[in-house]
């Protein structure tokens, strides 16, 4: 379900981007084996820190098509209460952290977050996904050298697709990939397939084992490439060939998983077609189902910003209150009134 | 407690109570020991670390070298290394540290060796610490307190002389407290260690040494003071002085001074300047009239904007005069003692706006 579910999402949502239902949209194909193969690999006590590319880990631990459609059109039932943009999912259920936007802010998050783990004295992880290009910042150096020193148990798992938007690998940096800086902050390392599910899973089971039992962090760089656009705001046949993309489009990993499931005689192609028929069609519910819900009421404006709302929110929420119970009609359309 | 305690000297006592504006009876009365801010923080920190597990210290120099100021003096001895951490020089990572161990359920507090080293932190500060719980729909708090000095030290320039309190007061989901004497840090510092939002603490390095008056209900350990709430440091009834940290202490002199020649101002230390506590300012001016600010920050949308904002806002028509503010010279901190202390604002400015508000 996770391929297929996943593989039918970005292809109706981006969709679904592009005819101006909602703001944006990023696709994962190409990487589905990084988040899926990892994920599986996981313990669901383990916590993860995502970058933007990972729906396939949400879907893996049980977030529901309908949750991310939910998530995507900003709706009163999104447990968000419509904050965030587009796909910067989180889920405290599923012990997956909200996205954080600013690129590699996430990684120095993981290890404080796995430091806690360890002062807590609970035998997990944290996991903290990113590209090759988030490697470049400066957020990254300090993650890498604080895990090792803190000795946090954190795995990087790093999904080298090739590209940061137009930015190819080999402009982003000129040594051994990422993989090959893990020595030098003494960390264990190693370089995968990412488009092999199976790889990327026996990888991080070993990657987990060596970061729990040592208290420690453990990097994986997951080669792969992104087979879509950056983003619903890239057009990335201006910066590749079509050839290239075709190669690699050739050696799709959901694919590849298909092929090794019906040569072991587990899978064939009439269940494929029923599967993606299926998936579809519930990708299509949920996002119309999604699409006519309310969007969440005013209140949600004010609350979260401090744990208690403080008197200057209060008054600024009751203000608001008060303009609208006298003018009704101000009140744009599709904002519920609670207050 | 003890230990960090000097009993009130009569010579050291008086120089304190009489640079902040104190009455000596009234001194007298009822100090019965003195404080300095370092041992308020210092005591703060011990009581909260001992208090809460999942309390941890962690910075540049807070372990081994016990904190570059030695606020965290003796805590690495009595708490571990675990709980009081040095780190590698990388301020954007412990700070994102910090940031991701309060988000998994501990109550960082991330010393900076200076709120200007910050700046490379910034980030972590408002677009993760600030933003995160918003974001997550109030399912990730993240209880943090940064702290460090902040604000213009004494010849040390441009990049170690600034004061953040207009930029973090800025932001939604921050609260920002600044201390002025050994009570408001002892009692500020452990509530923000308390308190379930992100909180920016700054401290004034050469308040750090001064030692206050201090009565036995601050040395308690269940001590803490109201985030949010401004307090009258001295009564008067012709014209408001509000500031905040060492500002109150020019304000207090400047009080004295005006005394003199026969104004009566009241002192508004501010204490928070996230949630701002605009009644307590607002009705300070209803009653003397006129209001100045002072602060040693850059004038454009600084703090004292915001209180002359408020004043027009809550209180236009009480006004028997426009109101002013004293800030520092907009321009980088110079070095050379004579530009330096130009650049810095002083009692005696104050003092000269007073009156010049007063026609006297």
């Amino acid at each position: 379900m996770d391929f297929p579910g996943g593989k039918a999402m970005d292809a109706v949502f981006y969709d679904s981007q592009r005819q101006g239902r909602f703001s944006f949209y990023m696709t994962s194909g190409g990487e589905e084996a990084t988040a899926v193969g990892t994920a599986a690999a996981l313990q669901p006590e383990d916590v993860i820190f995502s970058q933007y590319r990972e729906h396939g880990v949400l879907l893996h631990r049980g977030f529901t098509l309908q949750e991310f459609a939910h998530q995507c059109f900003g709706n009163k039932h999104e447990p968000g209460k419509g904050r965030q943009m587009p796909i910067h999912y989180g889920s405290k259920a599923l012990n997956f952290h909200t996205v954080s936007a600013p690129l590699a802010t996430q990684l120095p998050h993981a290890v404080g977050a796995a430091y806690a783990l360890k002062l807590q004295g609970v035998k997990a992880c944290t996991a903290a996904y990113f590209g090759e290009g988030a490697a470049s910042e400066g957020d990254f150096h300090a993650a890498a050298n604080f895990a090792s020193t803190l000795g946090a148990p954190v795995l990087f798992i790093c999904r080298n697709n090739g590209y940061a938007i137009s930015t190819p690998a080999t402009e982003q940096y000129k040594g051994d990939g990422i993989a090959g800086r893990g020595a030098s902050y003494g960390m264990a390392s190693t370089r995968v397939d990412g488009g092999d599910a199976r790889a990327v899973y026996a990888a991080t089971a070993e990657a987990r084992q060596i970061a729990v039992a040592g208290g420690c962090p453990v990097l994986i760089e997951a080669m792969s490439y992104r087979s879509g656009h950056h983003s619903t705001s890239d057009d990335s046949s201006r910066y590749r060939t079509a050839d290239e993309m075709r190669r690699w489009r050739a050696r799709d990993p959901v694919e590849r998983m298909q092929k090794w499931m019906t040569h072991q005689g587990w899978w064939d192609e009439e269940q494929e077609k029923e599967l993606r028929q299926s998936s579809r069609k519930q990708v299509v519910e949920a996002l119309q189902i999604a699409q006519k819900e309310d969007k969440p009421p005013l209140s949600c404006m004010f609350t979260d910003v401090y744990a208690d709302l403080p008197w200057h929110l209060k008054e600024q929420q009751a203000e608001v209150a008060d303009f609208v119970r006298r003018h009704p009609e101000m009140l744009p359309a599709g904002m519920p009134n609670d207050l | 407690m003890q230990a960090l305690l000097r009993l009130s000297r009569q010579g050291g006592s008086l120089r304190q109570i009489q640079s902040s504006g104190l009455s000596v009876a009234f001194a007298r009365a009822y100090a019965s020991h003195e404080l300095t801010v370092r041992d308020a923080l210092n005591s703060a920190l011990d009581e909260e670390l001992a208090r809460d597990d999942s309390v941890f210290v962690l910075g540049e120099e807070v372990g081994e070298y016990q904190g570059a100021y030695k606020i965290t003096r003796g805590l690495l001895q009595k708490y571990g290394a675990e709980r009081i951490r040095d780190t590698p020089i990388t301020e954007a990572g412990f700070t994102g540290i910090a940031t991701g161990a309060a988000m998994a359920g501990l109550r960082p507090v991330c010393e900076f060796m200076t709120f200007n080293f910050a700046m490379q932190a910034i980030d972590q500060i408002i677009n993760s610490a600030a933003k995160t719980l918003y974001m997550s729909a109030g399912t990730i708090p993240v209880p943090i307190v940064f702290r460090g000095p902040n604000g213009a030290a004494a010849g040390v320039a441009a990049q170690h002389s600034q004061c953040y309190g207009a930029w973090y007061s800025h932001v939604p989901g921050l609260k920002v407290i600044a201390p002025y004497d050994a009570e408001d840090a002892r009692g500020l510092l452990k509530a923000s260690i308390r308190d379930p939002d992100p909180v920016v603490f700054l401290e004034n390095e050469i308040l750090y040494g001064q030692a206050f008056p201090v009565d036995d209900k601050v040395l308690d350990k269940d001590f803490v003071l109201p985030i949010g709430k401004c307090k009258i440091q001295k009564e008067g009834t012709d014209i408001t002085l509000v500031g905040f940290g060492r500002c109150v202490g020019h304000n207090l002199k400047a009080a004295a001074e005006l005394e003199k020649a026969g104004i009566s101002a009241e002192v508004i230390n501010v204490r928070s300047l996230k949630p701002l506590d605009r009644d307590t300012i607002v009705n300070s001016v209803k009653k003397t009239h006129r209001v100045l600010a002072l602060e040693e920050g850059w004038p454009q949308c600084g703090f004292c904007a915001e209180i002359i904002a408020v004043v027009n806002e809550e209180c236009f028509d009480d006004l028997d005069a426009p109101p002013e503010r004293v800030t520092g010279a907009e321009v980088p901190m110079p070095y050379a003692a004579n530009l330096e202390a130009a650049a810095l604002p002083t009692p005696a400015d104050v003092v000269k706006v007073a009156k010049r508000m007063l026609g006297k």
